[in-house]
């Protein structure tokens, strides 16, 4: 190569890095957009909200709009604003705790949705289990028909059991007619009514994360199991089981979570007897319109919940780096 | 065949899907009950779905919530697929944990905490309540769902498409638009549909967002339910119910169609 | 040792001290995270060559394709194209092409579109893309195939919409990544063929990864054979299996039986090996190593000869006994082990159709071979 092209094959590429380096800078802020556009808005709202329901947990009811004090801004310049921090109080936590039916929401909820998951694993796994086990052909449909009502509406899920498990309602109607019973059971309105619903509704979040874990098995490890001398039902604890334990901790949480504070299910199907504490805050903020009460009512259930959340989001983390 | 498939499998799938379509089936049935007493048979009739039309409250919340799902869907489209690229493309960043943790939380979070909190958002910055809240707080719930979905089909996305419109000489905002996109495309189109249901079934989080005129159909059927069951909604009910049922059960067909004709040009493909 | 040529007659430019190189990988490292890829590797490709870049899975090989396509940048070190550097220049703006071992063809788009997508990217006008897309077709014999979109493809012909695609804008170096890992062996052989005519006809240079050293040997000029990031040997591919730099290459390349050992005593080239079990191999092969050094001896298992009686007048000759036959049509391989318990695999072409093999199992047996068959390695 002679000098001369050498020089102008020189010139050439740092002319050329030097536009790449400006077309970097723009894909750059392009790249950077992608990030910044959801990012800003799931912080104003989603996190900035929470903010505020911690900063209003710590106000006084007011007979006011809005209905708290004090309201927090900066019109005051800093002083005033000392002068609002001063009075924030936790009033509203120690009327949390003082109160019995708070706590007793609080822990009423967590049982609930504690053996309404366990009662939807006990439902959900054979059914998963069969569709894991199902022809291949078959389960694309028999995953469609799990999700299928899913994407019906919730309301009209645990409306469809009001129908049913009315004392004069249809289960009764067949019971009584078939001779099972004499008098009609009392279902509606109770805890196993809310348990019928969540079972219900949540089904599918159940079904789903263990069908995939189990249908992801390669069968031929049972096989090995039978062919080393080891029976069925045992073969099923010491290798389906834990395989698909990743399944089961999602579904178990997607579950958990949203049930404790469920508030359509108690509310439509536990009527006014049972207690749990999304229709405790719903109350107290609709009927008492207690906004502060009703922040701190949201503040110790997030607290409640956060360890679990924080699990759900350890399983979603390793399950995508699994699938990588 | 699988050896597995066997008699318990076969009746637990029978049991569980009876289990999940039963009431439903019983809902619908008892729409075109001509008796005023929902669980008992009075003969067969379609009144309700007729005296459901001349229900101006309930059109007007159709509408909205129309409107409402429509318009959320589409932003949560957009954010959403915004935010699985976040994940999938940009592993390190500062604050990746926050982010990914606020795009899981919303999806378990209960209705209620969601609801408040971004009630008392809007009333911290003076927005009235009404159409707009409510369309903001569901576009911020659905845009996680509609991310999940995404961020699932970006991870089995073949890398090197991108690279070889790259090294074909698009720079990269086109290799998005001209490649990425159009292959991620069923992906958004089922996070669309999925957030378009989801706004269309939400009533706690509406409850609270919503204000005066912009009442939708759950919170409608809700306060009606309250008073007590009535075939006209269980009428009400079988509509939503078939027009979500059609939608999907010919959204899954014409996939099943595309897949079953993609599996015949394979196979022709191979063998010619 | 006398010049093993490329398989092209005339074509030698890495004989010729005033060629200037194509490609230059200058000192180059890749580091990921901590992991090092590549190793201040140096490399010359010239112009028009088949370059081979051989080696087991992870060994650097793919890193140093995707560097010179721009999708990784050197950690340090610099890689010139035809005496330019090529640092900071994105893909897109690189005249160098890849296909992809996915074949990476673009699923919504039709054979027609995956071949035009490129010439698009360059702003050529239409009637000029509608030619050379034509021509590809063409150059392929996919004509008929112009409408379908790839998965309406069997995998032979994915792999020629793919090539097409990436020679369609006539880059300066067309890059192959495994091109035909996803093909069965006999589709295999016959498209080895058909990319080396194409390479002549297009007169494109080609650097072709692969794990395959068979496919190595079959098409490139010159084989650069990789591990743990670093070149081993740059050769012919008759160089890289004759006359192998080390006892990595000799094992890598090939099946080899090595014998260590230390120059006993030598000249001129000729040398005696001492294995310490009471074998003595002479060589002619032993180059400039010098006495006492420890070396292996590695020769070709086709380059032995078993025989049931000691061969008359043979220089090497050992005695054994035979552990295994397999017999696999083409020809006959053996199994001997020697008296020191050393294995010796010999293999022998079966010319006849039918041969009686006068040698069976557990039968006493001689390996012999020349005295120029082997190598001497002290690497």
């Amino acid at each position: 190569m002679s000098n001369a092209a050498v020089t102008a094959a020189t010139t050439s590429s740092a002319a050329d890095a030097g536009k790449s380096a400006l077309a970097r800078l723009g894909e750059a802020f392009v790249g950077r957009l992608v990030i910044i556009i959801p990012y800003l808005w799931l912080v104003f709202f989603f996190l900035i909200p929470f903010v505020i329901v911690f900063k209003i947990s710590l106000s006084q009811t007011a007979i006011a709009i809005p209905p708290y004090t004090p309201v927090l801004g900066f019109g005051d310049g800093l002083s005033g604003l000392l002068d609002q921090l001063k009075q924030l109080s936790i009033d509203n936590y120690t009327w949390l705790t003082q109160d019995a039916l708070y706590v007793n929401a609080y822990v009423t909820s967590v049982i609930v949705a504690a053996i309404s998951t366990v009662l939807t694993l006990l439902v959900g796994y054979p059914i998963a289990y069969g569709m894991a086990r199902a022809p291949a052909t078959l389960r694309p449909t028999l995953l469609m028909l799990v999700i299928l009502p899913f994407w019906t509406s919730f309301l009209i899920r645990v409306y469809a059991w009001i129908g049913i498990l009315k004392p004069e309602g249809l289960l009764n109607q067949l019971l009584l007619a078939s001779g099972v019973i004499n008098q009609p059971l009392i279902i509606l309105n109770t805890y196993t009514a809310i348990f019928i619903g969540i079972v219900y509704s949540y089904l599918p979040f159940m079904v789903l994360p263990l069908y995939s874990a189990l249908e992801k098995m390669d069968y031929s490890l049972i096989e090995a199991a039978k062919d080393l001398g080891c029976p069925p039902t045992s073969a099923f604890w010491k290798i389906t089981f834990p395989l698909s334990l990743p399944g089961v901790i999602a579904g178990c949480l997607l579950v958990f979570i949203p049930a404790v504070g469920e508030f359509v299910i108690p509310d439509l199907l536990g009527g006014s007897q049972t207690l749990m504490i999304g229709k405790t805050l719903w109350n107290e903020f609709f009927a008492n319109r207690d906004w502060p009460v009703s922040s701190a009512v949201a503040v110790i259930l997030l607290l409640l919940l956060i360890v679990p959340i924080m699990l759900f989001q350890r399983a979603q983390a390793r399950a995508q780096e699994q699938d990588k | 065949m699988n050896p597995t498939w066997s008699r318990f499998n076969i009746t637990s799938i029978v049991l569980g899907f009876a289990f999940l379509y039963l009431p439903i089936v019983l809902l619908v049935v008892f729409s075109f009950n001509e008796s005023k007493l929902v669980t008992v048979w009075g003969g067969f009739s379609t009144k309700w779905y007729v005296s459901l039309f001349h229900n101006q409250g309930l059109m007007d919340a159709t509408w909205v919530t129309a409107r409402v799902a429509v318009i959320s869907a589409t932003v949560a489209t957009v954010l959403g697929t915004l935010a699985a690229l976040t994940l999938t493309r940009y592993t390190r960043f500062k604050g990746r944990m926050l982010f990914s943790g606020m795009v899981f939380a919303p999806l378990v979070m209960p209705e209620v905490i969601t609801g408040l909190s971004l009630l008392l958002l809007f009333v911290a910055v003076g927005l009235d309540r009404g159409f707009l809240t409510v369309t903001l707080a569901h576009i911020t719930l659905t845009m996680c769902f509609v991310a999940v979905v995404v961020q699932s089909r970006l991870m089995t996305f073949d890398r090197s498409l991108e690279e070889a419109a790259m090294d074909l000489g698009a720079p990269p905002v086109k290799t998005f638009f001209q490649i990425t996109l159009p292959v991620i495309m069923p992906a958004i189109v089922s996070g669309w549909m999925l957030a378009f249901t989801l706004s269309l079934d939400d009533l706690v989080i509406a409850s609270f967002t919503s204000g005066p005129g912009a009442t939708t159909l759950p919170m409608k059927i809700y306060s009606q339910v309250r008073l007590g069951v009535t075939p006209e909604i269980n009428a009400a009910c079988t509509i939503l119910i078939a027009v979500v049922a059609v939608g999907v059960i010919i959204a899954s067909l014409a996939n099943k169609r595309r897949e079953v004709q993609r599996q015949r040009d394979e196979q022709a493909a191979q063998r010619g | 040792m006398k010049s093993l040529g490329s398989i092209r007659r005339d074509f030698a430019p890495w004989n010729d001290p005033n060629a200037k190189p194509y490609i230059q990988f200058d000192n180059v490292t890749k580091k990921f995270g901590d992991f090092t890829a590549v190793n201040n590797l140096s490399l010359t490709i010239f112009e028009r060559e088949f370059f081979a870049l051989l080696g087991a899975s992870g060994c650097g090989k793919s890193t140093l394709l995707r560097m010179l396509a721009g999708f990784e940048e050197p950690t340090a070190g610099r890689i010139l194209l035809d005496g330019q550097d090529l640092r900071g220049i994105p893909p897109y703006r690189r005249p160098v092409n890849m296909m992809f071992q996915s074949y990476a063809l673009f699923p919504h788009m039709t054979v027609e579109n995956n071949i035009a997508f490129g010439l698009k990217q360059d702003g050529m006008p239409k009637p000029e893309i509608a030619a050379r897309v034509g021509e590809m077709l063409k150059l392929v014999k996919l004509e008929q195939f112009a409408k379908r979109k790839p998965h309406q493809l069997s995998g032979g012909q994915r792999q020629r919409v793919a090539l097409a695609r990436s020679v369609a804008k006539r880059p300066k170096v067309l890059l192959l990544d495994e091109p035909l890992g996803a093909l069965d062996k006999k589709l295999r052989e016959e498209t080895q063929f058909e990319l080396m005519d194409l390479q002549q006809s297009l007169g494109l240079t080609f650097v072709v990864v692969t794990h395959d050293q068979e496919e190595a040997m079959t098409m490139a000029d010159r084989i650069a054979i990789i591990d743990k990031g670093e070149v081993m040997q740059v050769a012919t591919p008759a160089e890289v299996y004759e006359a192998p730099g080390s006892r990595f290459v000799a094992g890598f390349v090939g099946n080899v039986n090595m014998f260590e050992g230390k120059i006993a005593r030598g000249d001129a080239g000729a040398a005696s090996i001492d294995t310490g079990n009471g074998i003595t191999i002479r060589t002619e092969n032993a180059g400039d190593a010098a006495i006492g050094a420890a070396v292996a001896f590695a020769i070709r298992p086709e380059k032995i000869k078993v025989s049931s009686k000691k061969p008359d007048g043979a220089v090497n000759a050992i005695e054994g006994e035979v552990y295994d036959i397999a017999y696999l049509g083409d020809m006959t391989v053996y199994h001997v082990r020697l008296d020191d318990g050393h294995v010796v695999r010999a293999s022998t072409m079966n010319a006849a159709r039918i041969t009686e093999d006068p040698l069976s199992w557990n039968d006493r047996a001689w390996v012999s071979f020349r005295p120029d068959a082997g190598v001497v390695l002290t690497r």
